[in-house]
């Protein structure tokens, strides 16, 4: 174990923001990043990147059930069990299809449960070891769609916004031990998940949105929105009075 | 649907677009897939990288190194790599991509899809000429490996053969050697095409990159002559990365009768003060205009179109001053224009742009049907100079050109893949 280098755990490593979020700690310093994937092989090209890279760097995979609790559970105790951990990144997600979702309940369920549900177990899993230790940065991606529900994306938006309330609550118990817990929020980020949707304009670059996410989490920061502009915007979107909110079609 | 541009702005079109993420995916993305084109940073000025109404296969997410030799050389990726992140990647480590086109911010796919040349074509050809091999996919869903010791007919035609023979899906690129990232660099002034000419011949021994600046404003052909070779001088700060962004589209062209001649006047009589050598950072001699994000939006809302030939040498001189004469005569243009002599050699690709002579580039704001009829002339000039105009600039040329400055088309043909289509190739092949 090279107990000099950085360790880092990244959940969703082969979503755009994750990867990109790992290609800058790597170009910055040598580190011991552990990539968990539900699909091994794409991690493994993620991870290979990384490695050249970053000769210097410790990459391993890992594939994983992100939904069976007792799978999540045991999965980060032996993570933990290699070593302290620094740093874990929660970045796993998917968009799904508003319409969808509201005709099928299966989708529903799914989308629920990948976008709040999986993140929040693995978030709990991690914060008793980081509690132990006193020390380390758990860092969470939610979205601006969790701030206020809106018609396009609500299911989304509940699940992100589940993820809001548990970081915040974490943030609590964990507000005097040393261990620090960031909710990220990006924009509308132009990664393949959106690759299909017809506004590209306005859409954050993925370098950028995992800059900011890197430095937030260098800094503690409980909450930050990526791009910041995200943060006026939402404040002006949470604060419209309804029968504004309601004329809009967003 | 998603509106896509090309580079040159002359407008929007809906493309249902299918981002390619992962290199063990494409294979069944591109089986299940209408007709398509595969798609990086669209920097192409016209149509090669359009289908309007169509697919377009996304290729930047396909943006990862596989490996790379620090002894040999050797660098494996995959198709979406951008040229700028090989290039910080590589230098570090004593290594440089032997041929870098004008711009950074391209996919390593699109460089060999074009087959685009640098400053050093004279030296080192085309981009095409350091693939060690590259994967094909077909729509099919076969792989091809490709590369000039390895079934080399079919890397002919993926060379240059602007998306039409299959997806590059992933690439072997052999590096060159460097000492860092500087470059000793020399600007001279010269009043007259015979000067270029001249200067340009003097230089093809002793430098590695050569290109100039020509004022097409002025009739006789003056501008400024620039040429290159890599120093292993230290002694210089990295360049601050400072980048603009071009904010909005202005209303009407930035560049237009008023502002061009002036502004050529000044550009020319302000850098003829500045003659001489010099130090530069690869990125600034290479890539001036990376900085400067969105600069195509200055062209005003109706784009512009980029006019890219190459001419026989043997006519090269009274060519270019024939379109010259055009040029100046119809007030039209833009300060952004470039004349080169590529080297004596052939490129491997069965349809690559560069061939020996001397090619000249200008931006044209898009003024309709005026700018059209200029093209026509030029065209003509072209034509009898049995020329050629580069695909990757090109939104416009007629078909009878197409197939008089591209001989080996009908051999071409064998190798395309029926699943493929784009603006470009049904404008100018008809399907």
């Amino acid at each position: 174990m090279q107990d000099n280098k950085k360790r880092i755990v990244i959940i969703g490593a082969t979503s755009a923001i994750a990867e990109h979020c790992a290609r800058l700690w790597v170009e910055n310093t040598n580190v011991d990043l552990t990539l968990v994937a539900r699909n091994a092989e794409k991690a493994e090209s993620v991870a290979t990147d990384l490695r050249v890279r970053s000769p210097q760097s410790v990459i391993r995979v890992l594939e994983a059930n992100f939904i069976a609790p007792l799978a999540i559970q045991q999965l980060v105790d032996e993570i933990v069990a290699v070593g302290i951990v620094h740093t874990v990144l929660i970045a796993h997600g998917s968009l799904p299809d508003q319409d969808v979702c509201q005709q099928n309940l299966t989708e529903c369920n799914e989308a629920l449960t990948v976008n709040s549900i999986s993140p929040v177990l693995f978030a709990e899993a991690f914060a008793g070891h980081m509690e132990k230790a006193k020390l380390g940065t758990l860092a969470i991606i939610g979205s601006v769609a969790g701030d206020r529900g809106r018609k396009s994306n609500y299911v989304y938006g509940a699940a992100k916004g589940l993820v809001t309330r548990y970081a915040q609550g974490l943030q609590h118990r964990l507000a005097n031990t040393g261990v620090k817990v960031v909710l990220i929020k990006p924009g509308p980020t132009e990664t393949p998940m959106t690759a299909h949707l017809k506004q590209q304009g306005g859409l954050a670059k993925v370098e950028d949105v995992a800059k900011v996410i890197v430095s937030a989490i260098n800094q503690g920061k409980p909450v930050v929105y990526a791009p910041a502009k995200w943060g006026l915007i939402m404040m002006v979107i949470r604060h419209l009075p309804g029968f504004v909110f309601n004329k809009l079609n967003i | 649907m998603v509106a896509i541009s090309s580079w040159g702005r002359l407008g929007r079109f809906e493309h249902e677009v299918v981002a390619l993420s992962d290199r063990h995916q494409v294979i069944s993305q591109l089986k299940s897939s209408p007709a398509g084109i595969a798609h990086g940073m669209g920097r192409s000025y016209g149509d090669v990288c359009l289908n309007p109404n169509g697919v377009l296969w996304k290729t930047t997410g396909l943006d990862r190194f596989i490996s790379l030799d620090e002894n040999s050389g050797n660098l494996v990726c995959e198709a979406g790599v951008l040229l700028r992140d090989i290039q910080r990647l590589v230098i570090a480590r004593g290594w440089i991509l032997p041929v870098t086109p004008g711009t950074q911010l391209v996919t390593v796919g699109g460089a060999i899809a074009n087959d685009v040349h640098g400053k050093n074509h004279h030296g080192s050809g085309s981009f095409g000429d350091h693939i060690n091999s590259l994967k094909l996919i077909r729509t099919d869903g076969s792989i091809i490996v490709c590369g000039p010791n390895l079934l080399p007919d079919w890397f002919a035609a993926t060379v240059g053969g602007f998306g039409l023979t299959g997806v590059i899906s992933e690439v072997d690129i052999q590096l060159r050697r460097v000492t860092g990232p500087w470059l000793s660099t020399e600007t001279i002034a010269y009043g007259n095409l015979n000067e270029f000419f001249h200067l340009a011949d003097a230089s093809e021994a002793d430098w590695e990159h050569t290109v100039s600046w020509i004022d097409c404003v002025a009739k006789g052909g003056r501008g400024l002559f620039m040429r290159a070779n890599p120093t292993d001088s230290i002694e210089h700060q990295e360049p601050k990365a400072r980048k603009l962004t071009m904010p909005f589209v202005p209303p009407i062209s930035l560049i237009n009768k008023l502002t061009l001649q002036p502004f050529n006047m000044a550009y020319f009589n302000l850098k003829r003060r500045q003659v001489g050598k010099s130090t530069a950072h690869y990125e600034s001699f290479f890539y001036p205009l990376d900085n400067l994000l969105e600069w195509n939006r200055m062209y005003g809302p109706k784009g512009f179109y980029q006019y890219q030939c190459v001419v026989p040498r043997s006519i090269g001189h009274d060519a270019v001053q024939a379109m010259l004469k055009e040029i100046s005569r119809s007030g039209e243009g833009s300060f952004l224009a470039v004349l080169k002599t590529f080297g004596n050699r052939q490129a491997l690709g069965l349809m690559s742009f560069p061939q020996p002579g001397v090619t000249l580039a200008l931006d044209f704001p898009n003024l309709g049907e005026r700018t059209l009829k200029l093209f026509e002339r030029l065209d003509a000039i072209v034509r009898e100079a049995k020329g050629r105009i580069y695909l990757a600039k090109d939104a416009r040329m007629p078909r009878d050109l197409f197939e008089a400055g591209y001989p080996r088309l009908a051999e071409f043909l064998k190798y395309r893949d029926p699943g493929i289509s784009s603006a470009l190739s049904r404008r100018l092949i008809g399907h």
